[in-house]
Parts: structure tokens; sequence; C-alpha cells
């Protein structure tokens, strides 16, 4: 009995301590603790550290995973990692522990009249392949569909795109990356035309200022926040806050300027009326390496199915440009961004002082937006006007959510629109791909079908008969998830999901196929600076999990696709990759060989000599530069980048007498994504263990609303139930609520919009109406 | 008997005085942080009485920023 007392004593004070250090890491990102890296650590073990990269957030932190008996014990950041130089943030120390879980998918599992009977993998593998295949037999290639995940390693996302658009000949195959930076890859190739960074995470060594455009970096990137911090305490650089609530990069930045949702558009604007009216601009880099455009505008929200939309661009000259500014003055786009005249003039400052090192990184807050294409021309626009480019110190930086969404969704391209290089749409992209993969070029259609929100209309239209949904959960992440669980629901889809723990998703499943969680399988990502990460299996994986780029072949082979997939299940993550290397081949993105990646903690493509190219476009470090000038936009024909003449558009649904407040929502730092792994881990779930809504002070006072008291967001869409958080982590403006949508519990997305960019099909999380009362 | 722990922020170069200090108490055991200006404390005391009685003497420390909070747990 005793003993018992003592064991539940020391295991509460280490629930106790443990509970201190995650919210000192969510005060000080980074921060180490020697405890916390030794906790769990058996006395005297011999423990083998295996290296890796983290698996939650784009940041990529490199990862020491401590191995013993087979079993993964420890977690510590690498410190040869120059990502993260050794540091981790809360989630990255504990991520192991979500693997042990009770109610992990251990065996696949088969709906039979109405529940879940455990099926051995091979027979749920099968029934899956005559599912897929009888669906196509009865009503044609287009009646699949695939939906990935940027957490999927590079090599299955790889597999994913040759089996649906070379094996089955369909463009079927769409991915969660679309719903948070679809938006910052149309802005690069519409600016660039060439997708992805062009600096590194290197820049924030150099730069004078950081400015964040609606990104919340201490909570979703906290390791570079912390590397940001580490520069304003040693070098006085200034971070400038520029977003819609008050949060903690707000409170940890030097200056935090607040505007009104969906009009940092006209703030950009003002911003380069500023440096024109100025004599800012640096005109010799702009007359040699960018021309202006300008597209359609008024394209609407996408709010209805089988929405279209093509921009056509139109060559405008910097007069033209000038004149259009005129109706951004700082004086005019005050009265309706709600940012004084001061501060706009103070932001074009940073920018125009031509001595100033700016970087500018923006995330969800300027993707998720109904404008979130011309929003990121916008940026682009500041950092050409002034030649802020491609310099360490001096880029515009859009970041990424998923560990590879860049890497998996945006390289290798699992969007429909995409090819492992190029789009479906050029003849000369599916004819490399025809090549590589063996097959006729014929079978690679050459129409994108449905992106991400069309792909589950489609589902509720009944049009999509089969769905493989892998390593991601729409039916928490999908705005509108009234619409689209129902429809998900319907006999008219077969649904599988592969995963590693149940979710909402799964649980409208037909079929539910175990998989490996990362560390249990070989694999790479491609975090938000270009870098490529390899790592190898380090434990076994429970029952029948399997790595997903192996059901996948599996499925093929049932389906007889085999010949096109003959990689063995050992080295299989190494073969494909060696496969898909063939599509980067040449000094404009050239992937690192699998030795070096092995050898090294991640390498930034394009690797050409033997060396990253840490900034592209930039003559002094980038080989692929041909023009013989400085700087070479070579993504376009005429090596020239494009500044976009993009006007202000108001947001699809604002406040009214109705639905008096902006709903904007988005994540915690104790919680990655849907909270599908971290509320599987102890520490994080305790730390944060429900949703709530952010009020402002003053709006909850005439509602008479106290902090944590339930209150009823709705929308006309849906409503959503949650205690009131007032003046705790953040600081809605008034008029404003936010709410996390970490919680399968709590379905925010049930409120929101699928409103959507019409040039990049993103939907925009961050602004819809509510009402709220108390419930 | 509760078991509470804190944040202890401390005075930039007053690491070792504060986890001497820290260290010559009873019933608290301390971690500290590698590369922040703070420690995590943890006390487990068998009344509230004494619960109280540390927390006094942690707060008369010298170097001593600011003590937050964190968690607190009562096993009886
Ligand atoms: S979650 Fe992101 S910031 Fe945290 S350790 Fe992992 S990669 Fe780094």
């Amino acid at each position: 009995m005793e003993q018992k007392i003592i064991d539940r004593r020391s295991f509460i004070k280490k629930m106790a301590a443990l509970a201190a250090m995650t919210a000192a890491a969510s005060m000080f990102p980074g921060i180490i603790f020697g405890y916390e890296q030794e906790a769990g650590i058996p006395k005297g073990g011999n423990i083998d550290w295996k290296k890796g990269p983290c698996r939650f957030c784009g940041v990529g932190c490199g990862i020491l995973v401590g191995v013993e008996n087979g079993k993964a014990v420890a977690v510590k950041g690498d410190p040869n990692s120059e990502v993260n130089k050794g540091l981790l943030c809360v989630k990255g120390y504990h991520q192991t522990i979500c693997i042990q879980a009770k109610d992990r998918l251990t065996h696949a599992l088969v709906k039979k009249n109405g529940s879940y009977v455990k099926t051995p993998i091979k027979e749920a593998l099968d029934i899956v392949a005559k599912k897929m295949k009888q669906t196509i037999e009865k009503h044609g290639k287009d009646s699949v569909a695939m939906y990935t995940s940027g957490q999927s390693t590079i090599p299955e996302g790889y597999v994913a795109s040759k089996f649906m658009k070379g094996a089955i000949g369909t463009n079927n195959l769409d991915c969660n990356a679309r719903l948070c930076m679809a938006s910052a890859v149309t802005g690069f190739l519409t600016s660039f035309g060439a997708d992805e960074p062009m600096g590194c995470y290197e820049d924030i060594d150099y730069a004078d200022y950081f400015v964040t455009w609606g990104n919340n970096m201490a909570e979703m990137h906290p390791v570079l926040f912390s590397r940001m911090l580490e520069q304003k305490n040693n070098r006085g650089a200034k971070i400038i806050d520029f977003a819609t609530r008050t949060t903690r990069s707000s409170m940890a930045s030097n200056k935090s300027i607040l505007f009104e949702p969906q009009t940092d558009l006209a703030v950009a604007n003002a911003i380069c009326y500023e440096i024109i009216n100025n004599g800012w601009v640096n005109k010799s880099f702009v007359e040699k390496h960018c021309r202006f455009s300008k597209g359609k505008i008024k394209m609407g929200y996408g709010l209805e199915d089988n929405y279209n939309f093509k921009d056509e661009p139109q060559s405008i000259d910097f007069e033209s440009f000038k004149k259009f500014l005129k109706d951004y003055t700082p004086e005019k786009v005050s009265k309706y961004s709600k940012v004084s005249v001061k501060d706009i003039k103070y932001l074009a400052n940073i920018y125009g002082n031509p001595n100033n090192k700016v970087v500018s990184f923006w995330c969800m807050g300027m993707n998720q937006h109904t404008r979130g294409t011309w929003m990121n021309n916008l940026v682009y626009n500041i950092h050409l006007l002034t030649g802020k480019i491609s310099i360490p110190g001096n880029g515009p930086f859009s970041l990424t959510g998923q560990p590879s969404a860049c890497g998996t969704a945006r390289e290798v391209g699992t969007f429909t629109h995409k090819l492992p290089k190029g789009v479906v749409t050029e003849e000369k992209d599916r004819k490399l791909a025809a090549k590589i993969w063996k097959v006729p070029y014929e079978r690679i259609p050459s129409k994108p079908t449905y992106h991400a929100t069309e792909m589950f209309r489609a589902v509720d239209r009944g049009e999509i008969k089969f769905i493989w949904i892998q390593a991601t959960n729409p039916l928490v992440s999908l705005p509108k998830t009234s619409r689209y669980r129902p429809a998900l629901k319907k006999d008219s889809c077969f649904v599988v999901v592969s995963d590693v723990f149940p979710t909402p998703t799964s649980d409208v499943a037909d079929v539910i196929l175990p998989a490996s969680w990362h560390i249990e399988k070989g694999g790479l990502y491609g975090n938000s600076e270009r870098r490529t990460q390899y790592w190898k299996k380090m434990v076994e994986g429970p029952g029948d999990s399997m790595p997903d780029a192996w059901m996948f072949i599996e499925v093929a082979k049932r389906m007889g696709y085999g010949k096109l997939f003959p990689y063995t299940r050992e080295n299989h993550v190494e073969e494909i990759y060696n496969e898909y290397r063939q599509f980067h081949v040449g000094p404009k993105h050239e992937m690192a060989p699998l030795d070096v990646l092995e050898k090294q903690s991640g390498v930034i493509w394009p690797y050409v000599n033997g060396k990253s190219t840490q900034w592209r476009f930039n003559a002094k470090y980038d080989p692929a530069c041909k023009n013989g000038e400085d700087f070479h936009f070579y993504g376009n024909d005429d090596g020239k980048a494009v500044i976009w003449q993009r006007p202000f558009e108001p947001a699809p649904e604002m406040p009214d007498k109705d639905y008096p407040f902006w709903l904007n929502t988005g994540r915690v730092i104790e919680h990655w994504h849907t909270g599908s792994m971290t509320r599987r881990i102890p520490v994080l779930h305790k730390a944060m263990p429900h949703s709530y809504v952010e009020l402002h002070p003053e709006d909850a006072k005439k509602y008479g609303i106290a902090n944590g008291q339930k209150v009823k967001v709705s929308s006309r869409r849906g409503s959503c139930t949650l205690p009131a958080s007032i003046n705790e982590r953040g600081l809605p403006t008034r008029g404003q609520v936010f709410v996390p949508f970490f919680d399968e519990n709590m379905l925010i997305n049930d409120v929101t919009l699928d409103a959507f960019c019409p040039i990049s099909k993103e939907p925009d999380y961050k602004k819809c109406a509510v009402k709220i009362e108390k419930a | 008997m509760p078991i509470k722990s804190y944040i202890l922020h401390f005075e930039e170069g007053k690491k070792e005085i504060v986890l001497k200090e820290l260290h010559n108490l009873q019933n608290c055991e301390v971690i500290p942080a590698q590369n922040q200006n703070v420690l995590v404390v943890v006390t487990a005391t068998d009344t509230e009485e004494l619960d109280n009685n540390i927390y006094n003497q942690i707060l008369e420390i010298e170097g001593l920023k600011h003590l937050s909070l964190v968690s607190g747990f009562d096993t009886n």
C-alpha cells in the first residue's frame, strides 16, 4: 500500500514537473531542459541515437531518437542540424510518446454489418483493391479518388501520384496541403515561375527586421521564433508582428500592429505606394529583373459547386501600376484597415530604407485567404520594388505547417494539376512522367480534376464512389465539415482510411488500414527551406501496421499494375527516391543523393557540385543563374519576376446584424493540427485539454460571459459550443473571436465557410461571420 | 499532501546562487533550463502549512525575479 502511495506521489511530481516544462516551453520556444531529455532513459542503458526529422511541423527540426532494446526511449534535438541546432519545442520533445497510445490502430478493420471486424492486413488490402477495381470498371477511372497529406513522406507521395496518374490514369489526387499552402505555391508560380522560398533559415542570422504577416510563429514555428529572439537579444534585430489578434508572438515582438481582417491586401498596397512615393524603389533592380502585370478582378469566392476560374494576365507598365496605387495612400487605407497612417508609414520605411535587411515571414494568415495568391504576390511586390530578395537576410519567406508540405505535396506534386516535375496540362511534363514511369503518355490525363474542397463536394454529389484518405483527418480539418461529414457517410462512396490512430474520419470508413508511424518506417521529408531529410526505420511498428507506400504498392499489384512498382519491401524507400530524383536532374532542382542525405542532417536543393543552394536566383549562390547578371529569375522564360497589380477586395462573408463577429481559427503550441497525435501525449493533452473561444474582454462583458463559461458560436452553417477564454493566451480585437481547431470534440469547422482563393483553391479559415450566445 | 510546480525566473548571472539556495530547501526539486534564465521547481510537502512555508522561502531567495505557479496537486 505504502509503495503504491510513493509511486503515485512520484508520478504526480513528474507530471507537475512536465507541466511546468511545457509551460516554460511555450513561453520560451526552444528551451532545453537536461532533465527532460533524460526522462524515461533506463539507468545504465545502452542507447543508440538515430537521426531523423521531427514528425510535426514544417520547420523540420532534426531529432535524435534514443532507441534501446527496440524501443524509442528518448528524443533530443540534433545539435548537427542547421535548422534547430539542438533545440526542440514541447511537441518535438514528446513526440514518440504517442506511438504507445492504447487505442493505436494495430490491425486492419473492415466494416461488416455496421461494426468493425479485425481483419488480417492482406485480406483488407484484397478488399480495397477489389473495390477500387470494380468501381473503375463500373463507373470509370474518375469515380475513384485519393486524398493524401503533407505528412506523407516523399516516397509515399511519389507512389500515390504514380499509382493514380500513371497506372490508373486519373488526376483525382489531391492532398491536405491544399488547405495550408496552395496560395504560397500559386503566389510563387505567378511571381517567379518557380515554387518555394528563394532563401533559407540562415536569413534569420543576417536580417535587421522580421515582419511577420498574420503569423503567430511563437506558437506555430517555435524553434524559428526562438532563433529570431536570439537575434533580437544578441544583435538588436527587430520583430514586427502584423496580425489581426494579439498573440504570444505579438507580446515577444518589438512592435505589434493590428489590422482589420482581409485589409492586409490594402496595407501591402499602401506600403508599395509609400515606397514609390518616397523614391525608395531600387530602380536598377526593377528595370533589369522585373515586369508588371495585372489579372482578372472580382473573381468570386468558389462558394458554388463546380466553380471554375482562369486568370488572364495582362502586361502593364510601371506608370499604370503607380496610378493604380493612388487608391492606396496610407490615409485612405487607414480608414478601413484600422492601421494608423503612422504605422503604415513605419512599415513602409522598414522596407524602403536601403540599409535595412528585411525578412517577411508568413504562413496560414496569408495563405488561408480568399485572395491568398494575391496576398502572396503583394508581399513579393514589396521585396521586388526594393530589391530586398534572394540576398542573405533579405527575402520573402513563406513557411509551411506540415513536415513535408514542400517535399511531398509541392515537389512530388500530390495535387490534381501536378506531376513530379511540372503540371499535367503541359505535354512535355506528361511525356517526362510517362517515360520515367514507363507508361503510355496518353494515359496521364491533361486536365486537372478536383482540388480538396471540390473533391469532397464531388463525394457529396455522388460523383466520387471510392476515396482513399491517407495520413490526414479531413472531417476535422476541412472547412464546413457540417456538409462533408454527412457526405462521407453516404452509401454512394466507399471510404478507405489509412492512419496511425482512430479519428473522426476513420469513424466513417468502410476499411481502416493501420499505418506505421514515422520512425517505424524509413522516409524523406522536405521542410520550408527546401531541405530534404532522410531517415531510416528506427523501431518496429505494432501488429499489422504497414508503411503507407507499401499499402499503395500492394493494392497496385493486386489491381494488375505490379510491373510499374518493382520495388522491394526492405528497400522501397531508397528505390523510389532514386527513381524520383530522375525528375529533377539539373541545377534548378537537383536533389541530393541518398549517401549524402544519410550523412548530413538534411540538404537544401538544388544540390549542385556537392553543395546546397541557399539563395536561389542570386548568381553569387545559385549556379542555375545563366543570364550574366547579378540575379536571374529563371522560373519565368524571360528571366524576370512579376510585380502584380492586385486590388483590395472584401471577404465573402462579413459580420452583420445577425452574425456580428468575425471568426478566426488556428492552432496552439501544444497541439499539432487536428490533435490526433498530440492529444495522445498525456503531458500535451493535460497542458491543453480542450479547445476554447477567445473573446475580447469588452465583448465578453457586453454579453455577460465570464471566463470558462460555455459559449455557443454559430454561423449560417453550424454551431460549436466551447468554454470562453478571456485575457488568457491570446486577445482578439473587439468584434472578433478566435477558436483553435485541434479538438475533435469541439468541431469549429462545422461553423467555418468553404470559400477559397479562386487561383489556389485554398480555403479561408480565418474569416467568416458568427454570432455568440451563452450556452 | 500538496505537490506544486513553478517556473522561477532569476536575474542574469544569478543561476548558481539561486540553485544553491533551492538545494538547501527540503522537499524541493529543481530542473534548470540549459539555455534560458528560468528553472522549474517542484515542491512536495505533507501539509498546506509546510507548502505555504516553502513557497515563502522560495520567494525570499536572492536573485529571484519572478515565481509563477504552473500546477498544483493534492495527493490526499
Ligand atoms: S514541432 Fe516544429 S518547431 Fe517543434 S520540434 Fe518539431 S519541427 Fe521543431
